[in-house]
């Protein structure tokens, strides 16, 4: 009893740590170019409420955008940016928010990691089947969901607790129904 | 004569479709120990869920074989790297068929690359001669199920579609789906949604992938 006690002591005081020191965003937009999200993330109001949710780093996965993000320190973050990767795991893993387009591989890796994603739908490709998922997973209340012009106001009012973990698929169901349809 | 000939053949070819068409739900009567499985990877997207699916499957579903795109190395690696971890004495074949369609091609031309990879689809069914052709979306299936199928008819092998239409699609079926609903012999959605309009289908309770 008193070994739990300390263990949840100790997670609360490592977890205030990295909340007042080391918060960070990543932005991704996967292979896509957007480059109206990536200015807007690396904006002066933007930034600013980054800044208010203690969050003191950002990095930015520009794609093929024309707009890119340069090593800098504006409004208190520490700016960063690359165009891709062969892996963005590590920088999923390494943030305590993710913001990317609605790709539905990116959702599915962010996810999958346990990580708070709000996802920011390219109002230009509207009718792409790729955010049907995102809505749904929005709907589901796994992430959060919005376009450029309301990302500001989904940021400051965003509460991150309430946000439900994806479950897991179910993989064993496809191998029991395929062996009992193929009678092995 | 040959005219008469001609017109046989094609009633008896007929007939047998719809023998075929009408048997589709039917269990495989074959009682193999294992089942072999050609995958068709897609690109990107796809090909990652066609891994897991089959990553998802017992080994008596062996051996694997794959379809990719010839422009298409990512998929390569993909596939190469999940076999890899399946363990080294799993052994599987390669096929490479032309894209029937790239993103942003025009329908016109589509009908060409379409029916080139048609083409090459007869060769690739006829050397790998699957138990299950699994396919997931992409449009590199549909010329490699309508071989499959014209093969079943003919009697050349008895392979059945395992259609699993991918996680993304939420409320509308891809058209590699529309297309293969009446055709497949197992089709699965993943989103309780796609029922309403596609009744046959099989869901399982969740995401597959």
């Amino acid at each position: 009893m008193s070994l739990l006690f300390l263990i949840l002591i100790d997670n609360s005081v490592s977890f205030r740590t990295t909340e007042i020191c080391f918060m960070s965003v990543f932005v991704t937009v996967g292979t896509t170019s957007f480059d109206e999200l990536t200015e807007l993330v690396t904006s002066e109001p933007i930034l600013k409420i980054l800044e208010t949710k203690s969050y003191s780093s950002l990095l930015v996965q520009y794609g093929r955008g024309h707009h890119q993000v340069k090593e800098c320190n504006t409004a208190g973050l520490k700016i960063n940016g690359y165009r891709y990767k062969d892996s963005i795991s590590g920088d999923i893993t390494n943030a305590d928010l993710v913001i990317s387009h609605a790709g539905a591989g990116t959702c599915l890796e962010v996810l999958g990691a346990r990580k708070p994603l709000v996802v920011v739908v390219n109002e230009k490709l509207m009718d792409n089947h790729q955010f049907e998922l995102a809505k749904q997973l929005h709907q589901d209340g796994h992430l959060l969901y919005c376009t450029c012009s309301t990302l500001g106001s989904t940021l400051s009012e965003m509460d991150l607790q309430s946000l439900e973990p994806l479950p897991a698929p179910k993989t064993n169901k496809f191998g029991e129904d395929l062996t009992l349809h193929f009678q092995l | 004569m040959a005219f008469l000939l001609i017109t046989g053949l094609l009633v008896l070819f007929a007939i047998r479709l719809f023998y075929v068409l009408f048997h589709l739900q039917e269990k495989p009567s074959k009682s193999l120990k294992t089942r072999s499985v050609l995958a068709v990877a897609g690109s990107g997207g796809h090909t990652t869920e066609i891994v897991r699916l089959l990553s998802s499957l017992p080994s008596t579903f062996r051996p694997h074989s794959y379809v990719v795109a010839t422009s298409d190395k990512m998929s390569v690696k993909k596939i190469e790297s999940f076999e890899s971890t399946e363990g080294s004495e799993n052994k599987f074949t390669l096929y490479k068929i032309p894209r029937s369609r790239e993103v942003s091609q025009s329908w016109g031309s589509t009908i060409i690359t379409t029916f080139h990879a048609c083409l090459a689809s007869f060769p690739i069914m006829w050397k790998s001669r699957p138990d299950i052709l699994l396919c997931n979306g992409p449009g590199t299936c549909i010329p490699l199920c309508i071989v499959a199928l014209i093969y079943k008819v003919l009697g050349i092998c008895a392979t059945d579609i395992v259609f699993v239409e991918s996680m993304c699609r939420v409320t509308t079926m891809s058209l590699s789906g529309k297309i293969l609903y009446p055709f497949a012999n197992r089709f699965y959605v993943q989103w309780p949604q796609l029922l309403q309009q596609y009744p046959h289908a099989i869901y399982l309770g969740g995401r597959l992938v």
